[in-house]
């Protein structure tokens, strides 16, 4: 096994994967690819560290944030009026269709039986 | 909102619908929001925007969330996400530098003087290479090897395949070791790296 064979292996080995028998037996044996090793090990702790790190955004970043949920709150209420508006349009449309039904069969069976009662 | 109230007890508050508890959790995440976003897309302005943007869905789907992952978790996923999305919203992406200047506090402060200037000039090299990498190799390297994210969120996040991330990250930390520990790479690989998946 020659060090191209195993190159892709070393940062994995790096961060605590396991090299399968014939990678471990050449890593153990190549100074060149144990460096490689060594400079992944420090590279990932180097990473890892940046974790603890914060960088400072320019000032107005929050207050831009907090104005656009505002906007974006606002625009929720809206809709959610414009949807509560509209069920009750609805509502009230399929409510004036039943009663307009209603009447019509009471009209109906008020018709047939003056019909009855006449003959 | 007073300070004493948890994280929990604010986004259990937020999910139901309570927007100052909501603009507290702003309060108390943006800065490590705008961190994220800016490693992630490497300058001020389209930090700025993604973080802006990250919060926009955060609000939006606040009541869609479990509490199955911690809220940070959940808003990094989301900040990937946005992330991944501005960057390739753009049809010229910039590669500029971090400055030297750039504020960055330390919350791990060390009392080894030697080990800080050592710990400095790595840093100071890895912030360089991690600028210039190319926008889908450092979303891969930052997201797993700063943020601890598994493959299988980082691929959905970024919308690739886990294979792929695993790719990315490979060619990423080989990029930044070359960079970092001034090693020269194979010109053959760096060919490989221009058409990355």
């Amino acid at each position: 096994m020659r060090c191209d064979d195993v190159a892709e292996l070393l940062s994995e080995a790096a961060d605590g994967g396991v090299l399968d028998r014939g990678a471990r037996r050449h890593v153990e044996t190549c100074l060149r690819c144990q460096a490689e090793v060594v400079q992944y090990r420090k590279l990932l702790r180097a990473l890892h560290n940046l974790r603890t790190e914060v960088l400072e955004p320019a000032p107005g970043l929050l207050s831009d944030i907090l104005a656009g949920l505002e906007e974006a709150g606002e625009r929720h209420a809206v809709r959610s009026l414009l949807r509560g508006r509209r069920i009750a349009y609805v509502g009230g449309i399929a409510a004036a269709a039943t009663a307009g039904a209603a009447g019509a069969i009471l009209y109906a069976s008020k018709s047939r039986r003056s019909r009855l009662l006449a003959g | 909102m007073p300070p004493t109230v948890d994280l929990d007890e604010l986004v259990a508050a937020a999910r139901d619908g309570d927007h100052g508890a909501f603009e507290e959790l702003v309060r108390r995440t943006y800065v490590d929001t705008y961190t994220l976003a800016f490693r992630l897309t490497g300058n001020e302005e389209d930090a700025r925007d993604v973080a802006q943007d990250t919060y926009l869905r955060a609000f939006k789907s606040i009541d869609r969330f479990r509490g199955d992952a911690q809220f940070s978790t959940w808003l990094y996923r989301i900040t990937a996400n946005c992330a991944s999305t501005h960057l390739s919203k753009r049809t010229k992406h910039r590669h500029d530098d971090l400055p030297d200047d750039a504020p960055i506090i330390s919350l791990d402060a060390s009392y080894d003087p030697q080990a800080q200037l050592d710990a400095a000039a790595t840093r100071s090299r890895l912030q360089a290479a991690l600028s210039s990498l190319p926008p889908r190799l450092r979303a891969v390297v930052v997201l797993r090897d700063v943020y601890d994210m598994p493959h299988e969120a980082i691929a959905a996040e970024l919308g690739i395949t886990e294979s792929a991330a695993k790719v990315r990250l490979h060619r990423a930390r080989r990029r930044l070791r070359e960079q970092v520990f001034g090693v020269r790479g194979d010109g053959v690989e760096r060919e490989e790296d221009a058409h990355a998946v």
